[in-house]
This record gives C-alpha cells, sequence and structure tokens, in this order.
C-alpha cells in the first residue's frame, strides 16, 4: 500500500479551477441573494456557516487523521462569544441582557464584562477555541493518542461544555441559551438590508476559509500534515514532530468552528446549548462524511446538501423526516463512501469527455487511514 | 469488470439520492406557489400552522397536544369554518430543538403565509420563537402553563400564569398547614423561575424552604436527589421536574416507602398522559395543581372527551395541555369570526373579551395581557391514573403574568 499521499489537485489547471471558484462564489455572493426569498437566504446563510465548520473538519480528519466528535465546543465557544456581545450591545450599557433579569441575576457577571468590546469578542470568538483546541492536542497528542480515543475525549468535553451551559443559567441562559438576538454591531437585523450584508459576509468569510485551507494542504505543511496521518512513525524517524503538525491542524480547525459559530449568531439569532453538545458535533462529521472527507470541495458540498435534505425533508415529511435522513446517510456510506466528492469524480471520469487514467486507491485519505500494513 | 460494477453502484445511488431531494424539492414548489397570494384570505382555505415537537424527547409530550388542535380544527371545519372558509392545518416538526423551532416558525410565516401559529411547550422553545413572531408581526397561539413574567404583544397564552397555578397550589399547601417545602425542578427556565418566585411567596407566607436542587432535561440520575430530600423531611415537595425525569424520580421516591399524605408532591408538569407514562402506583396519593382534569364536571368536557377518544382511541387520555390547545383554536376562530378577517392586528383587538364554554369551564381573553382567565384546580392522581379534583378556586381567575396583584412578588421583576 502507497501509503504518503501527496495532494493531488485532479485534472483541473489552476486556471480552471479559480474560474470554479469563481463562479460558484458570483453564485453565491450575486445570484443567491437576487433569488431567494429573506428567509431562503437566511437558511443558506446557516448552511454556508456549517460549511466552514466542515472545512475545519476535513483540514483536522480528512487531512491529519484526527477524528474530532467534539467540534460543537469550539462551534459553540465562538457562537456564545458573539452572543454575548450581541446580548450586551442590544441590553445597553448599564442594563442587563433580559435572560438575567428573568434569572434573578442583579449584577453582571464578571465573565461577560470583556464582552462589552466587540474586538475583544471577536477575537475571543476564534482564539478561544484555538487555544482550547491547542491545549487539548498538546496534551493528547504528545502521549500519542490516536483514533477512537482522541473521538471519545473531544466529545466527552463537548458534553461537559453543554452540561456547564445548562446549569449556569444566570450567566449562560441554561437551555435557552442566548436568545433575541436582534441587532448586529448596532444594525438592525430585521431590516432585510442589513440581513442580506450578514450573509454576504458569511458568504466572503467562507470563500476565505477555503483559499486559506486549500493553501494549507497544497503548502509544504499539508504534506507533512498528510504524512503524519498515513504513517506517524515514519514522519517521527524523519525528524518532524508530529504533535506540533497536528496541534497546529486542530487548532485551525477548532478557530474555523469558533468564526463558524460567531457568524452563525446574527444570522440565526440563537445559540444554544442544543447546538453545541454531542448530537451536533457528531452531525457536524456526518457533513464531513456525506460530503468525501480529504476534499475540501467535498466538506463545502457535504455541509450545504445535508442541511439542505434537513431543510426540504423536514418541512415535506414532517412526521417521518428522520427516517428519510438515516435513509440517505445509510445509501450514501454504502454506495458511495467516498461522498458527495467521490460521485461527482465518478460521473466525471465517465462522462468527461476525457478520459482519466483509473486512480490508485492511495490518493484517497478514506483508505489512507486505515490501519497501515 | 469490478470497476463497471462500482460504476452502477454508484448510479444507483446517486439516482436515490436525487429522488429523494426531487421528492423534497416538489412539494417545496407548491409552497413557493402559495407565496404568490398575498394574503391567507385570498384562497378557499385559511392556513394555520401547528408547531410542536414531533421527533426528540418532548415529542410524548407535544403530540398530544398536536392531536387536540387537530382535533378543533376538524370540528370547526365540520360546522362550516371560519369566515366561511375551511381550515388548512400545516404541520410542522420542532423536534425538541429550540433553534428549530424558531427555523420552523419563520418557514410557517413567511413561506406558507400562515394566519397564525399554534404551538411549543417548553418556555425555551417560546423564548426562541418570541423574536420571529414579533419581528414578523404575526401571531402566536402557546397552549401550555408557564412561569410568567412575559407579555409579548404578538403572543396568546392559552395555559396557566404562575397565579392561576402555582400560587394556588402554594395557597393549598398553607392551607394544610405545610410549613417546610423541598423544591425539585428540571434546570431550565421554568422551574428556575417558578422557584423564585415560590421562595418569594415562601418568604412573605412564613413557609421555610428547606432545599432546592435540579436536574438536567432529560437526566435520569435521582438516587442523590432523593436521598437528600428525604434526608431534609420537608412537610412537603414542590415538583416542576419536566419530561421523564419524573419517571426516575417517583419510581426512586418510592423506594423511601414514605408515604403520600405524610409528604405529598405537588406537580406543576405532570397530567394525565405523565401518569400514564410512569405508572399510576407510584403516583397515587401524591397531588397535582392545573387548571382541567379529564375528569372534570362540565358538558362541554364530557364532550370533549368523546369526541377525543372517538377520533383516537378509547384508550387515550385528555390533559390540561391538550385542552388548553383545544382551547386556543376555538378562541382564535371565534376572534376571526368576530374580526371579519384574519389580519393579525385585527384579530388581536377582536380576541380582547372573547368567551368560550371551554371543558375547563368558562374562558375568556384578557385583552391587556393576552392570557385567559382559568380556573385554578389542585387535583388528588388516584391508582387507576385520572385526576380527581380536592380543591379549587371560586371561579376563573384573573392572568396576572408579572405578579403584579401580590406584595410578595415586588423584587421579581
Amino acid at each position: 500500500m502507497t501509503a504518503l499521499a501527496v495532494p493531488k489537485l485532479g485534472t483541473l489547471t489552476p486556471w480552471k479551477r479559480r474560474g470554479i471558484f469563481l463562479a460558484i462564489g458570483l453564485v453565491l455572493v450575486v445570484v443567491a441573494p437576487a433569488m431567494l426569498s429573506g428567509f431562503r437566504l437566511a437558511l443558506l446563510g446557516k448552511y454556508l456557516c456549517f460549511a466552514i465548520i466542515a472545512i475545519g473538519i476535513d483540514l483536522a480528519w480528512g487531512y491529519g487523521g484526527m477524528l474530532t466528535i467534539g467540534h460543537g465546543l469550539f462551534f459553540g465557544m465562538g457562537g456564545y462569544c458573539m452572543g454575548m456581545l450581541l446580548k450586551l450591545q442590544e441590553a445597553g450599557p448599564g442594563k442587563l441582557p433580559d435572560f438575567m433579569v428573568w434569572s434573578g441575576v442583579e449584577k453582571l457577571p464578571a465573565l461577560w464584562k470583556p464582552f462589552g468590546s466587540p474586538v475583544f469578542a471577536l477575537s475571543a470568538a476564534i482564539l478561544v477555541p484555538m487555544a482550547v483546541a491547542a491545549a487539548l492536542g498538546a496534551l493528547i497528542f504528545r502521549r500519542r493518542v490516536r483514533g477512537a480515543y482522541l473521538a471519545i475525549l473531544s466529545q466527552a468535553l463537548a458534553a461537559a461544555f453543554a452540561i456547564l451551559l445548562i446549569g449556569q443559567q444566570g450567566v449562560t441562559g441554561g437551555t435557552n441559551g442566548l436568545t433575541n438576538v436582534t441587532t448586529f454591531m448596532g444594525y438592525d437585523l430585521n431590516d432585510p438590508v442589513n440581513q442580506r450584508s450578514v450573509y454576504l459576509l458569511i458568504a466572503v468569510c467562507l470563500g476565505i476559509m477555503y483559499l486559506l485551507a486549500r493553501q494549507i494542504v497544497e503548502s509544504r505543511y499539508g504534506r507533512v500534515l498528510m504524512a503524519v496521518r498515513d504513517r506517524e512513525d515514519r514522519v517521527r524517524f524523519l525528524g518532524y514532530n508530529p504533535t506540533t503538525v497536528k496541534v497546529i491542524a486542530f487548532a485551525i480547525s477548532a478557530g474555523m468552528a469558533g468564526l463558524a459559530g460567531a457568524l452563525f449568531v446574527p444570522v440565526v439569532g440563537i445559540i444554544s446549548p442544543a447546538l453545541v453538545g454531542i448530537v451536533p458535533s457528531i452531525e457536524m462529521v456526518i457533513w464531513v462524511a456525506l460530503g468525501g472527507r480529504g476534499t475540501l470541495v467535498g466538506a463545502v458540498l457535504g455541509a450545504l446538501v445535508v442541511n439542505y435534505a434537513k431543510t426540504t425533508l423536514s418541512e415535506a415529511y414532517p412526521a417521518g423526516w428522520l427516517y428519510l435522513q438515516g435513509l440517505l446517510f445509510v445509501v450514501v456510506m454504502a454506495f458511495a463512501p467516498k461522498g458527495v466528492a467521490g460521485i461527482a469524480k465518478v460521473l466525471k471520469e465517465r462522462f468527461g469527455g476525457r478520459k482519466v487514467p483509473p486512480q490508485p486507491v492511495s490518493h484517497q485519505p478514506a483508505e489512507a487511514a486505515e490501519p497501515a500494513t | 469488470m469490478k470497476e463497471a460494477s462500482k460504476l452502477k453502484k454508484l448510479w444507483l445511488a446517486t439516482l436515490m439520492v436525487l429522488a429523494m431531494l426531487g421528492a423534497a424539492c416538489g412539494q417545496k414548489a407548491g409552497d413557493t406557489s402559495a407565496t404568490g397570494g398575498t394574503s391567507t384570505d385570498d384562497g378557499d382555505t385559511i392556513k394555520v400552522g401547528l408547531l410542536h415537537s414531533l421527533s426528540g424527547t418532548m415529542a410524548i409530550s407535544e403530540v398530544t397536544v398536536r392531536d387536540a388542535e387537530k382535533l378543533a380544527i376538524e370540528q370547526i371545519n365540520a360546522k362550516g369554518g371560519v369566515l366561511g372558509k375551511q381550515i388548512e392545518a400545516i404541520e410542522e416538526d420542532g423536534a425538541s430543538d429550540w433553534p428549530t423551532f424558531a427555523e420552523k416558525a419563520q418557514k410557517l410565516i413567511s413561506v406558507d403565509k400562515v394566519a397564525t401559529v399554534f404551538g411549543g411547550w417548553t418556555s425555551a422553545s417560546r423564548k426562541a420563537m418570541l423574536p420571529v413572531f414579533e419581528r414578523n408581526k404575526a401571531l402566536l397561539w402557546y397552549p401550555v402553563q408557564y412561569e410568567g413574567l412575559e407579555q409579548s404583544p404578538y403572543i396568546f397564552y392559552t395555559g396557566a400564569t404562575t397565579n392561576q397555578q402555582i400560587v394556588p397550589g402554594l395557597d393549598y399547601l398553607k392551607g394544610q398547614g405545610k410549613k417546610r417545602i423541598f423544591l425539585v425542578g428540571s434546570d431550565y427556565v421554568f422551574p428556575r423561575t417558578a422557584n423564585k418566585e415560590i421562595k418569594a411567596y415562601a418568604q412573605a407566607n412564613d413557609m421555610e424552604i428547606v432545599g432546592e436542587e435540579y436536574i438536567p432535561l432529560g437526566n435520569q440520575e435521582v438516587a442523590t436527589l432523593v436521598n437528600k430530600v428525604a434526608a431534609a423531611r420537608p412537610d412537603a415537595i414542590f415538583n416542576t421536574l419536566n419530561g421523564d425525569t419524573n419517571t426516575a424520580f417517583f419510581k426512586e421516591w418510592k423506594t423511601k416507602g414514605i408515604a403520600p399524605d405524610a409528604m405529598p408532591i405537588v406537580s406543576v408538569s405532570v397530567a394525565e398522559e405523565e401518569v400514564r407514562a410512569i405508572g399510576p402506583e407510584f403516583l397515587a396519593g401524591h397531588l397535582v395543581a392545573w387548571n382541567y382534569y379529564q375528569t372534570t364536571d362540565t358538558p362541554e368536557n364530557a364532550e370533549f372527551v368523546k369526541a377525543f377518544k372517538a377520533k383516537y382511541g378509547e384508550d387515550k387520555v385528555t390533559s390540561d395541555p391538550m385542552e388548553a390547545g383545544y382551547v386556543a383554536v376555538h378562541l382564535w376562530a371565534a376572534a376571526v369570526e368576530k374580526a371579519g378577517t384574519t389580519e393579525v392586528e385585527a384579530v388581536k383587538r377582536a380576541a380582547a373579551g372573547i368567551e368560550f364554554a371551554a371543558p375547563e369551564g368558562r374562558v375568556t381573553v384578557d385583552g391587556p395581557t393576552q392570557h385567559i382567565y382559568k380556573t385554578a384546580r389542585i387535583g388528588l392522581i388516584g391508582p387507576d391514573g385520572l385526576i380527581r379534583q380536592v380543591s379549587g378556586s371560586d371561579g376563573p381567575i384573573k392572568p396576572d403574568p408579572f405578579l403584579r396583584g401580590y406584595d410578595w412578588a415586588k423584587g421579581l421583576t
């Protein structure tokens, strides 16, 4: 088995790739806002936030082999940082956010105080998840904890964070979370123009994150990261420190989830523990698995397709949509283990008009992450 | 050969996925055509939204309310509908997830253009939907008792507020000479706010709160809690636990062997449906506070219970939130008839003062608070799983969501 997968950029020339990127960007930034109603545009904005998380998870899991089932934690941290800022802006100076009033809190908790500053809150939304991920990663990757153990540990942390949020109603809003977010940096979120601006902000952030991730995986560092994923021991013998390599990817991945959380709050208006715990964390991994891990486009597609399907299925069949969604997962995993991106690839090879020689399996990280023989 | 069969498989998968998405889109295309109309009065039907959890931890409770609302819609349609048009119910699944409630509420309002929405159960879901309805100036009818201290101009509350349920419950305990109270509740906004109010009441009425404990929603590990309660030896326990934690709590409590009349548990979120789920043998002898029981003796209730069982099965029970959902639909229909339109502001104005002979007795919409006058009833759970009234208010109580009529509640708002 050829272990060290070198990033293969498919058969597209750089110019073609740029063209496709611009075309998709144009659809998201120009066509979608013009065609969709405010409600549907907000939903698309939510999906794009999820796509940012998916890119991050793909970086950690698809390219770094670190299966994390705890990204709800990082997403939630970003979301709560932003939520605290917006709730404070809304309450006005010296006043308490609404939920503290009905929770019987009389003084603004010390934790909340710095979040009145937009600069602090926005940097915290990205840096806090990164710092937590880096600390967690440094602790466990150095012990050479891999595979299921990382998954379990990250999942436990997400669960613990959700329980903490629920238990501290006076500080966090408890099970409700932070609701009724109506302004963003002083702009009224009920105004369709401002709603569109928030959407555009998200679309632009997704584009930047995609390019950033693309740069990372194509860089020298990206190759080392994939090498660590495939054969960590060999990389260590080559003189690299796999711990550092993995911690960096894990922290970037967490930072992306934090950014997605921060963008999610103004577009959806709520951040609650229900978006933080184990179930949403697993869903996030499903997006990437369904989209095709190890391909950035696949991760984005997975997040968009799964969430679009969730919305439309639950609207069309409110009583039975969960079964259909489950069926969708099973079908995709059973027949197309490489996800949507895998299907697209095969279709392109079949009908693309241009014959591509059958690619060795090793280009697919799905195989590469298996225990090496 | 192998490549070819793989390709075939992939094709099959793609087709299946596309077919499913297509099915979903087909439905959606129907929705979009509806957005062409600007008012719900245009068609032959008036659309209303039913937004409850049909999946997840709250589904078991919320489905029963949805069933009662559908019964009311069916009854109104059988009598010719409202404004001469049939009511068409559009259902959405809140999935026991608060942000989903907000999303689906927005969908019902902006895509389906419903005239009103009946929905929610937990206060968390209501708090999530509230900004959506206020932003869109649309109407929500919320059918479950709650913690008060809220009055949205775009929500009608047909369940009890605090002074129609919890305060009468405390008055009853006080009348029975119970002085030492232990508070147990689920960890979310309703129990915490309710307990804040209960503590204020206790302070003013010479009662002592000997303990206050919370358990996260859905948690079943109650042994520690039960031991703490038993060790504190209270005169009574005030229970605001919600969902399946109640099952674990009552089963564990039974092992302590304390007779219900010596140390009664007063529950405010345990109704007939929950009694049936937990098992009457664990609950018999304990108390509940509500506004309606299946046994409530009014001609309207006899009819309601009969109609409900005829539609959904003889083994079904009716409960307070179901009745409140049923009443909400009828009140809305009456307000629309009175206003002559489904336009929200007109319906709100028309709703003030509307009376309805409900299964619980006469109810009246209080215009300024958008809550309704309700009769408070303390009930005793029987070994047969039914609840019988042991004490009640003299008549419907005026809703007072901010407890302005109570001196002890001054510091709460």
